[in-house]
């Protein structure tokens, strides 16, 4: 199993080769290649700490690299002129980790950020957009004028990833989405993502270690491990890799009794 | 990319607009599209929407489309969406039509609300002042546990702090003085010598100095430099629940947060004051020599005339007290910080202009103090 794919870069969503981010004298990501494809759902797995959200961070030009390249939608990232790089942070959306929502306005005006910022739209129309994002993502209408720090972390999770789909971008990354929802609103996530995933054509990066969500939305799954990605491929083909670390990950006590919990539940 | 456009059209039975182009939120005329289409599609009564030639479509599009179907179907129209993609069908339901019955923000009259603000105002000055005496006597508290216990005690804190406070601000705090210096000296030989007394500038320079203004320069500048930097410390902890933190593994905040802090101005002020003071006679010689043409011992005789132990002692027992004072607004107001950067921001401005006002007061109140017992 190769992390690279023959398929043409048109096709990639993003593209990253021979990748190198470090701190200080630390090198976090080292030599990593990536792919992702147009109008898939990856699922980015990897050990706390191994540098997932560095990754992301990276390829949003949030973190410096060290060497390599980085392609989105074909452009390289580095050769983009300043409007270049706007056009291209207008076709994606990013939910962080930890929200980093706005904490001086409300969820309606976190949403409306991004439509103020690019588009003319009249201020009806802005408001029936943001509270049908808000609505989509689950939320009550009585969170919209809510502040930040007024909401519990699975709201501020939803919150974020309206604003991320203020603008229907094109590509999504998402940080850790379901960590921290219960396991109905994480199901109502991922069935979100994949309605969007259908019907718009999204691209969607998601650093994940919820294991249902792997099974139910993702169409591949990248594995990071010692600043590589050691694997990419289809869930099936990652439960059947040998590699030592995908052993105990996909086979470990909690992924083995849900698997099992699977298999019976298909089977009966 | 294509511009959203719809075409007009009859069938047998009904009035039929086939849309096509993309109905993405980025395009411009996406909106005017739409309100065009609703017009002219208000006033039939059957009327079919042909979805088929979209080339693409969002959830804005949709949301559009289907305002638009619900907005026709309340006018006593009858609408059919044909010829959806599955794709867009599936869209078209998620991102169904929903009025969101927004209540419009109350308009009081201004004349009211001005009144209500001023009010307000003056409420909020009061519970300032009320929430300040039970913290000061929560931190008095805090203190004399602390003292009981000396074992408790946070001395690695407290030395860090004098440290960022005494030593760190030293530079600014004896240049300000220094220069506060010369231009006393300058001003008071320049004025006086019409009288033919520049040198009692020397006694001038000596009483005001050390009286009044190396005490007030440190403490406004102590405001500014520490007392913010608490006020940020102490509202980002509270913001990022650290305070919180504290308070469950049963440590006190006071104690732990507020109390070194306290301890550290009450030993750094002093020390700023002191160094003040001789920054600022420094100053004053080195006007009074070069510009006054005055020469060494007749600046040092003159001193020696003009201040008493006492007028250096007024200057320096007023410098505990402008710490305790920025100490406790500037904890406070760090503790007031609610959720947002925002709150943050105007907790900080607060925390400097009520410390800077305070320490006026508190000097205007030493002055009628020392004044009535003559010292
Ligand atoms: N700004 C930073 N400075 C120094 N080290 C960092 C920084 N950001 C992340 N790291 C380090 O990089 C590694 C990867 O972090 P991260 O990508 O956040 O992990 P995760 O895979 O859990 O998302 C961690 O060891 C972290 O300590
Ligand atoms: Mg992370």
């Amino acid at each position: 199993m190769s992390a690279h794919s023959p398929l043409p870069s048109h096709e990639l969503a993003i593209r990253v080769r021979a990748l190198q981010v470090g701190f200080g004298t630390r090198l976090v990501l080292n030599n990593l290649e990536l792919d992702v494809r147009r109008g898939e759902v990856l699922g980015f797995v990897g050990g706390s700490g191994t540098g997932k959200s560095v990754l992301a961070r990276t390829i949003l030009g949030l973190v410096q690299k060290r060497a390599g390249r980085v392609e989105v939608f074909g452009e390289d990232l580095d050769q983009l002129s300043k409007e270049g790089h706007r056009a291209m942070e207008r076709r994606w959306g990013v939910l962080f980790q930890h929200g980093a929502l706005f904490s001086g306005l409300t969820v309606l005006q976190n949403v409306q950020v991004p439509m103020r910022e690019y588009l003319s739209l009249s201020p009806i129309l802005m408001d029936e957009l943001a509270r049908l994002k808000i609505a989509l993502v689950g939320l009550k209408p009585e969170a919209a004028d809510k502040y930040p720090s007024e909401l519990s972390g699975g709201m501020i999770k939803r919150a974020a990833l309206a604003r991320a789909l203020a603008l229907d971008p094109e590509l999504v990354f998402l940080d850790e989405p379901t960590s921290g929802l219960d396991p109905i609103s994480a199901a109502e996530f991922d069935e979100l993502i994949k309605t969007l995933q259908q019907t718009l054509g999204l691209t969607v990066f998601m650093v994940t270690h919820d294991l249902d969500s792997l099974y139910s939305v993702c169409d591949r799954v990248a594995a990071l491990a010692d600043g590589k990605v050691i694997a990419t491929g289809t869930i099936e083909q990652m439960l059947a890799a040998e590699h030592p670390w995908l052993r105990t990950y996909f086979h470990g006590t909690r992924a083995s009794r849900l698997t099992l919990a699977r298999a019976q539940s298909t089977g009966a | 990319m294509i511009e959203p456009s719809f075409t007009q059209g009859t069938t047998a039975q009904a009035l039929r607009f086939g849309l096509g182009g993309c109905w993405v939120i980025s395009a411009p005329a996406l909106e005017a599209t739409a309100t065009q289409l609703e017009a002219a599609a208000r006033n039939a009564q059957h009327i079919e929407i042909d979805l088929g030639e979209i080339i693409a479509l969002d959830t804005a599009g949709a949301w559009l489309i289907d305002r638009m179907r619900c907005a026709i179907k309340a006018h006593g129209g009858d609408v059919r969406l044909v010829g959806a993609r599955r794709e867009h069908d599936i869209l078209l339901g998620a991102a169904h039509y929903r009025p969101f019955d927004v209540k419009p923000p109350v308009q009081g009259s201004l004349l009211v609300e001005r009144l209500a603000d001023v009010g307000e105002t003056v409420a909020d000055a009061g519970r300032d002042l009320y929430r300040g005496v039970s913290f000061l006597g929560e931190v008095m508290s805090a203190l004399v546990r602390l003292i009981l216990n000396p074992a408790r005690m946070r001395s690695t804190s407290v030395v860090y702090h004098i440290d960022s406070f005494a030593l760190r601000g030293l530079p600014i705090i004896a240049l300000i003085n220094f220069l506060v210096g010369c231009i006393v000296a300058q001003q008071g030989i320049f004025q006086l010598q019409r009288f033919g007394a520049a040198t009692f500038a020397v006694d001038l320079i000596g009483i005001l100095v050390l009286r009044e203004l190396a005490v007030l320069l440190s403490s406004i500048m102590v405001a500014g430099r520490s007392g913010s930097a608490i006020t940020a410390e102490l509202g980002s902890m509270k913001m990022r629940e650290e305070i919180g933190a504290l308070r469950v593994m049963g440590l006190d905040p006071i104690e732990v947060l507020v109390v070194p802090r306290l301890l550290a101005l009450l030993v750094a002020l002093p020390l700023l004051t002191f160094v003040a003071d001789m920054a600022a006679i420094l100053g004053g010689m080195v006007v009074s020599i070069t510009y006054g043409d005055f020469s060494m011992d007749v600046f040092f005789d003159r001193l020696q005339n003009a201040i008493k132990l006492n007028t250096f002692l007024v200057g320096l027992i007023k410098a505990p007290f402008m710490a305790l004072v920025i100490a406790m607004i500037s904890a406070m107001e760090g503790l007031a910080v609610k959720g947002s950067a925002e709150s943050l921001g105007r907790c900080v401005t607060a925390s400097v202009v009520k410390s800077i006002f305070m320490v006026i007061v508190v000097d205007g109140l030493f002055a009628m103090f020392f004044a009535a017992i003559q010292y």
